[in-house]
């Protein structure tokens, strides 16, 4: 198959990892941001491949897991409203809230179903006229265009039963607010690759200037995140911080324009709740005022009680990249991806899933 | 009295079907027969006979007379059950009718059972087109013909409109195990070679582009077939064979982890020696979906003594259903119950069973 194959490729690949052990050995922490690379490097088994002294660190890029509990609560909230259906990511069907899950109220008898995109949410609102459908919207800069374009075309057609609960956040504040926190050290940032499609390179520039951290926007296939490896080895042994984009056949350093103006006709920066690394000002996107009867935020009045933190789950520290999904207490025993305790342990893409999945418990 | 809900993901056939079966059926229904958990249940108690080729039933007088034809001399029965419940009803390369006789017929061949009779019972929604029914029906009766079995007792029950999706069928099966066969999944031993029939994941992505309306390039069929033919033809090839299975629902991935754990051996498969058609990644690729995870009925694994491997091996590629059989991997002392699989850049990682629910309905 073109796109993959030649980037699942051995012999490359072994040339690369040769390239990564020749390099300088000085002991590294690399951040992958992004859940897909995190699911890459298991998948593939890149980890045994690296020296001991380069590190790979998984980070919060994984939107399904960073959802706070409080969100959660809000969507198993509108489920239960009379007259409602609740459209999903199937992801977010397991994650649980304070004391339920969306899967839970869809057993109890509540209208959720999973869809694939916010066109399939808007065919079930055209469907059912006499009903309100509800889209959690979940998801960084990639998917939150389309959203945004849902709320468009709804406007346009005079749909007026159709209302996003958006959780949506975007990419670079929370790297800030990692680094920032200075919980762990880190040598050199793994961008994620789609997000960096819609934002370009640009977004990540204050990393490298500031802070004096490379990155470097890398693609999904096991030779993408090799040669990311060795592009951050290299600009840590040359001494320089830059930005540089390994998935140049999808990443333009201007990003997705286009997309960009959708997103923002609709959304606006907000604060926002992140699990695990708490509020972080302008890392959220809320629906703007001229949109606001599509905001299930305020045409709902809803109070989903209390939010209940889970005793023992660690999925905090695990999206901080302060531990290790096998340090938690949790991990395996109590917590496993048919019965998660934490969203980490949900999403196929969270980062106890795919230690799960990928590397199994000792 | 628990206050649980059966949800979707009890029915995938990975992780929560098992934990079901392990949780409420074993405990309730237990005996030594369903205990063992293979494809079908074989029962000592009942062996079959026959004199001038129609088999006969010692021990019980049901069904006395086989259809005709060689049938093993003497052996024991083995009986399995499958309901259907696959959305839509037809897709490329079958429909309910085929894969609800290839299901049960498969499921006997996998314990080594020359499968003999069928049992069918069908829920109708009222208001089914009498003209599926009949089609359904006429492509049960060819995949029962191609599998040599014939269908000897059958029951209807219908339901309100709104109650059943158009039809569900139930197929039950009986077999005979011939003399001296004995497959568990318990049997894989260190040393052993695993034996896959062909490339995976045809029926889950036929069914799933056909539900949701999707196009992968070229049109992917499933596989589902009856094979005990080539089950026979394996059977003749090693007679060491230990044990086989059809990788379903939850994929060769499942399928792996159950042998592994059921033998207490580890398993480690080779990721480029595992065939998948260009069509099957490219639609997993776009879905998200791992191969190894998406059902097939028509393929097996064998797990089979290292020194018969290579005839096994020939002797699958010489059949109609097996011509695409690989050697993916081998049987390790342990981690017991572990499956493991080198990647194709030389990484090593684990393979699960299926968790969670990947796509209901699909058989």
């Amino acid at each position: 198959m073109r796109y993959v194959d030649e980037f699942r490729d051995s012999a490359a690949a072994a040339r690369l990892v040769e390239r990564i052990h020749r390099r300088p050995l000085v002991p590294v922490n690399l951040m992958e941001v992004c859940g897909t690379h995190t699911v890459a490097i298991f998948r593939h088994g890149i980890r045994q491949l690296l020296p001991d002294h380069v590190t790979l660190v998984s980070g919060p890029g994984c939107p399904v897991c960073v959802t706070a509990n409080r969100d959660v609560d809000w969507a198993i909230a509108l489920a239960h409203q009379p007259r409602t259906i609740l459209a999903t990511f199937g992801d977010m069907m397991k994650v649980p809230g304070s004391t339920s899950s969306l899967a839970r109220a869809r057993a109890e008898g509540c209208d959720v179903r999973v869809v694939y995109s916010t066109l399939d949410a808007l065919a079930i609102a055209r469907a059912n006229p006499d009903r309100r459908v509800v889209f959690f919207g979940i998801g960084f800069e990639t998917t939150a265009p389309t959203v945004a374009c849902s709320i468009l075309e709804a406007e346009q057609n005079g749909l007026d039963n159709y209302f996003v609960y958006s959780v949506h956040k975007v990419m670079p504040p929370p790297m800030k607010a990692l680094v920032d926190a200075e919980e762990i050290r880190i040598d050199g940032f793994i961008c994620p690759g789609h997000v960096s499609a819609i934002i370009g390179s640009e977004p990540y520039r204050f990393l490298a200037a500031d802070y004096g951290i490379p990155c470097v926007i890398a693609g999904f296939e096991p030779l993408d995140v090799l040669q990311a490896v060795d592009m951050l080895l290299a600009m840590r042994a040359e001494g320089r911080a830059g930005v540089e984009i390994q998935y140049s056949r999808v990443v333009r350093p201007e990003g997705n324009p286009l997309a960009r103006e959708q997103m923002y006709r609709v959304f606006q920066p907000s604060d926002a709740e992140w699990r695990g690394l708490g509020n972080i000002p302008g890392s959220g996107l809320e629906i703007r005022e001229e949109y606001a009867h599509f905001d299930a935020r305020r045409a709902f009045d809803i109070d989903p009680g209390p939010t209940r933190e889970h005793a023992g789950c660690r999925c905090g520290e695990v999206l901080r990249g302060v531990v290790e999904p096998p340090q938690c207490p949790l991990y395996g025993r109590v917590c496993t991806p048919e019965n998660p305790v934490g969203p980490c342990m949900v999403s196929s893409e969270g980062t106890c899933s795919t230690w799960f999945q990928f590397a199994g418990v000792e | 009295m628990s206050k649980e809900r059966v949800l979707l993901a009890h029915g995938s056939g990975g992780k929560l079907s098992e934990e079901l079966i392990r949780r409420v059926f074993v405990p309730a229904f237990g005996n030594p027969a369903l205990n063992r958990m293979d494809d079908s249940a074989v029962l000592d108690g009942y062996r079959m006979a026959a004199s001038s080729g129609a088999p006969q039933l010692i021990e019980s007088a049901i069904l006395a007379r086989g259809p005709a034809g060689a049938r093993p001399s003497v052996g024991r029965l083995a009986l399995t059950t499958d309901c259907h419940v696959v959305k839509p009803l037809f897709f490329d390369g079958g429909d309910i009718g085929r894969l609800a006789v290839c299901g049960t017929v498969n499921d006997l061949a996998m314990v080594g059972a020359t499968p003999l009779y069928l049992a069918a019972g069908f829920v109708l929604e009222e208001g089914l087109p009498m003209e599926t029914l009949e089609r359904v029906v006429a492509s049960m009766r060819a995949a029962a013909e191609e599998a040599g079995v014939q269908i000897a007792a059958g029951d209807t029950k219908v339901v309100e409109q709104g109650k059943a999706d158009g039809l569900f069928i139930t197929t039950t099966g009986v077999g005979i195990v011939p003399e001296g066969i004995d497959l568990s999944g318990s049997n894989a031993r260190p040393g052993d070679v695993v034996l896959l029939s062909g490339p995976i994941g045809d029926h889950g992505i036929a069914v799933l582009s056909r539900r949701e309306g999707l196009e992968f390039g070229v049109p992917v069929a499933s596989d589902v077939a009856p094979l005990n033919h080539l089950v026979a033809v394996l059977l003749e090839a090693s007679p060491g064979l230990r044990a086989m299975r059809d990788p379903t629902r939850g994929g060769l991935a499942t399928t792996l982890n159950e042998l592994a754990a059921q033998s207490r051996v580890a398993i480690q498969v080779e990721e480029g020696r595992v065939p998948v058609r260009a069509s099957v990644r490219a639609a997993c690729e776009m879905l998200g979906y791992d191969p190894l995870y998406v059902a097939n009925e028509g393929k097996l694994v064998a797990i089979v003594p290292p020194d018969e491997a290579e005839r096994a091996l020939a002797a699958l590629r010489g059949t109609r259903y097996g011509e695409g059989a690989e050697m993916i991997g081998s049987v390790l002392p342990g981690p017991p119950g572990r499956v493991l699989m080198r990647t194709r850049i030389g990484g090593t990682r684990v393979v699960q069973m299926l968790m969670g629910e990947m796509l209901p309905r699909i058989c």
